[in-house]
């Protein structure tokens, strides 16, 4: 049995990135990235465009393999699992919050949030039922769960895409950009909600964001460019 | 069920979301099945009408005493020496011994639904100056009827046949003059005589069989026909007209008769059938092939247009083999509720044309006739074939990099 405090939610070693492998346009875009997130840490990813954030966020989510490096989630190597297995475990351990908060239309926002549970056969449980009204509830969406994300404003919208990322307990929530599209005050409320599921309920989160006032706000900010980390420091949010 | 409950959610959400594409594909499948209804009921109709045209007073299939044969005096030798011509011997009139025991064995044939004993032979109808040609059909009426269905055929009087009573065709009561209860005599070429009386003036379908065919019961055919006690064949109704072959082979088989069916007798009629059936499967098929390329097209845009939905879901867990069934449970739904209406459009159109389309007599050809083994087989088949035409839209769907498809 392997210790659990000393294993990091998610380590990663020398991971490489390459586009476009053999083409002219070959285009290495991580250059080996050393890293470890622990359980319930609030970090923000920043660097300028074209750094290689979103590559990095699209790795850690299981959605792109790196070509090369090993990347392991909660101990386990996950660089070389299966396409069925990376899905599981993108399911039962990673929530996702995207900038433009891609709700499902022909669904209500109570069904978005459940849509995880009913991935994993539980289409009709009362218990996630509740779960999810309670998660709705707790974004301040209470009154909203039978509406269309059509009938949704920017902010309400994303405030149920976080209820979505945060219906299975996840143990890291990966987070792209998620006030990118929002106005100052809605940005600034979505921001507290996370910080308050953080302090909370311990769910780790990882924020790609432009704004250097949100990463000032983050336990720790790790600064990409080009490729590299460039700096990797803990953070004091201003209170 | 409940496995399958996000596939399902899912894909009902989809159709039902993209609303108007749903009710053009399901519109066309429907149409397809209408189609496919309306081409069997036509053909159906057109041939049952050919077919009951053709036969008319014929039964499905006879038993005849096996022909006399010549046995030549030299047997073909081995290095294909033969008799350069072998002259046939004249036919006399036959008889079958002991039928009411093959009369028996052929009623438990399999596929024989009726079976009446005849004795039958040429003859000479008088009545006056006027002298025809006809063949007397001396049977047990009440067989008979089972065989040969006489109620539609009845233009004048009532179905009995007494000894002394005489059932003829319209045509042969014009030759003789006579009229409904008018008697006349029939003269064999055995040289017996004997008096009926007209009961039913008949038409058979054909001029030709309504100038020459008279009914009366056994008894009175048998002695004009001197052959008291005996019949020359058996008439034999089978379940289904089409296979008539089939029970006369069975029939051959058991019985060492000579077997006639229908089939054999108007070889071309079948022939033509057997072609209409062939350009029928054809219309199927292809209008099988374009309801489903229909539903695969629509179910290819669908997919291009819910790319970044199905990113999503990918991204928050869907498995690819998930994704692979929401589209291919669209395909099944699709197909099902195309069958649905086009059951449903289809009975319209049959009902509808049953009115105009009408056979020489000015019958309907064909009537709603609701056969729910046909619906469940069209339901099911379509529902197949959705599936089918959704199979490489799914494996679109499922093969998605979820990363690109949420990038853009």
């Amino acid at each position: 049995m392997t210790d659990i405090a000393t294993v990091p939610l998610v380590r990663l070693q020398g991971i490489r990135k390459t586009y476009n492998a053999g083409l002219p346009s070959e285009q290495e875009v991580l250059h080996g990235i050393d890293l470890a997130v622990q359980s319930g840490e609030f970090t923000a990813l920043i660097g300028p465009s074209g750094s290689g954030k979103s590559t990095l966020l699209n790795i850690l989510g299981l959605l792109e393999r790196p070509t090369g490096g090993i990347y392991q989630l909660t101990g386990r190597d996950v660089t070389q699992l299966n396409d069925d297995a990376r899905t599981e475990a993108r399911h039962l351990t990673l929530g996702f919050i995207f900038q433009f908060h891609h709700l499902l239309p022909a669904f209500s926002a109570l069904e978005n949030v459940m849509l995880p549970a009913m991935m994993g056969g539980k289409t009709n449980d009362p218990a996630m039922r509740e779960r999810a009204a309670w998660l709705l509830d707790a974004v301040g969406l209470k009154d909203a769960t039978a509406k269309k994300p059509s009938a949704l404003s920017g902010g309400m919208q994303q405030r149920v895409a976080i209820a979505r990322a945060l219906m299975l307990a996840p143990k890291l929530v990966l987070a792209d950009e998620p006030t990118g599209n929002l106005d100052t005050r809605s940005s600034d409320a979505i921001f507290k909600l996370m910080r308050q599921f953080n302090s909370e309920h311990g769910v780790g989160f990882l924020v790609v964001t432009h704004d250097p006032r949100l990463a000032a706000r983050c336990d720790r900010i790790i600064d990409l460019v080009d490729g590299q980390v460039d700096s990797d420091r803990a953070n004091t949010p201003a209170s | 069920m409940a496995a399958l409950g996000f596939e399902l959610t899912v894909a009902m959400r989809f159709l039902r979301e993209g609303r108007m594409q749903t009710a053009l594909i399901i519109g066309g499948a429907a149409v397809g099945v209408a189609v496919i209804y309306f081409i069997t009921a036509v053909l159906v109709g057109v041939q049952l009408d050919l077919i009951k045209r053709v036969t008319g007073a014929q039964p499905h299939v006879v038993l005849k005493p096996p022909e006399d044969t010549v046995a030549p005096l030299v047997a073909p030798t081995s290095d294909g020496t033969r008799l350069a011509s072998v002259q046939a011997r004249p036919q006399r009139l036959t008889t079958i011994d002991g039928w009411p025991a093959l009369l028996r064995e052929t009623e438990a044939t399999q596929g024989v639904t009726a079976v009446a004993p005849v004795a039958s032979g040429g003859a000479l109808a008088v009545k006056g100056d006027a002298s025809r040609a006809i063949v007397i059909i001396g049977t047990d009426i009440d067989r008979y009827r089972r065989v040969v269905k006489f109620d539609d055929k009845i233009v004048q009087g009532a179905l009995r046949l007494e000894a002394g009573d005489a059932m003829i065709g319209t045509d042969l009561a014009h030759d003789l003059g006579a009229v409904l209860g008018d008697r006349f005599r029939v003269q064999s070429a055995e040289g017996a005589s004997e008096v009926f009386q007209i009961r039913a003036l008949l038409d058979l379908g054909s001029r030709d069989l309504n100038r020459r065919y008279v009914y009366t019961a056994l008894r009175p055919a048998q002695s004009l026909l001197k052959i008291s006690g005996r019949i020359t064949n058996i008439d034999v109704a089978v379940d289904d007209i089409m296979r008539a072959d089939e029970v006369a082979a069975r029939l051959r088989a058991q019985s060492g008769q000579q077997i006639e069916s229908w089939i054999q007798t108007n070889k071309q009629v079948f022939a033509a059938i057997g072609n209409q059936d062939i350009m029928t499967i054809l219309i199927r098929v292809f209008v099988t092939i374009v309801v489903v390329l229909g539903i695969a097209s629509v179910l290819v845009v669908s997919v291009v247009q819910k790319r970044k939905e199905i990113g999503i879901m990918r991204a928050i867990g869907a498995t690819r083999s998930q994704m692979l069934r929401v589209f291919l449970m669209q395909g099944a739904l699709v197909g099902f509720s195309g069958a649905l209406v086009g059951t449903a459009f289809g009975m319209v159109l049959i009902s509808v044309f049953s009115r105009i389309l009408r056979s020489a007599s000015g019958a309907p050809l064909f009537s709603l006739a609701f056969d729910f083994n046909l619906m469940l087989l069209a339901l099911s088949a379509a529902t197949l074939l959705g599936v089918l035409a959704a199979v490489l839209p799914a494996r679109n769907a499922a093969n998605l990099d979820p990363a690109e498809a949420i990038r853009g």
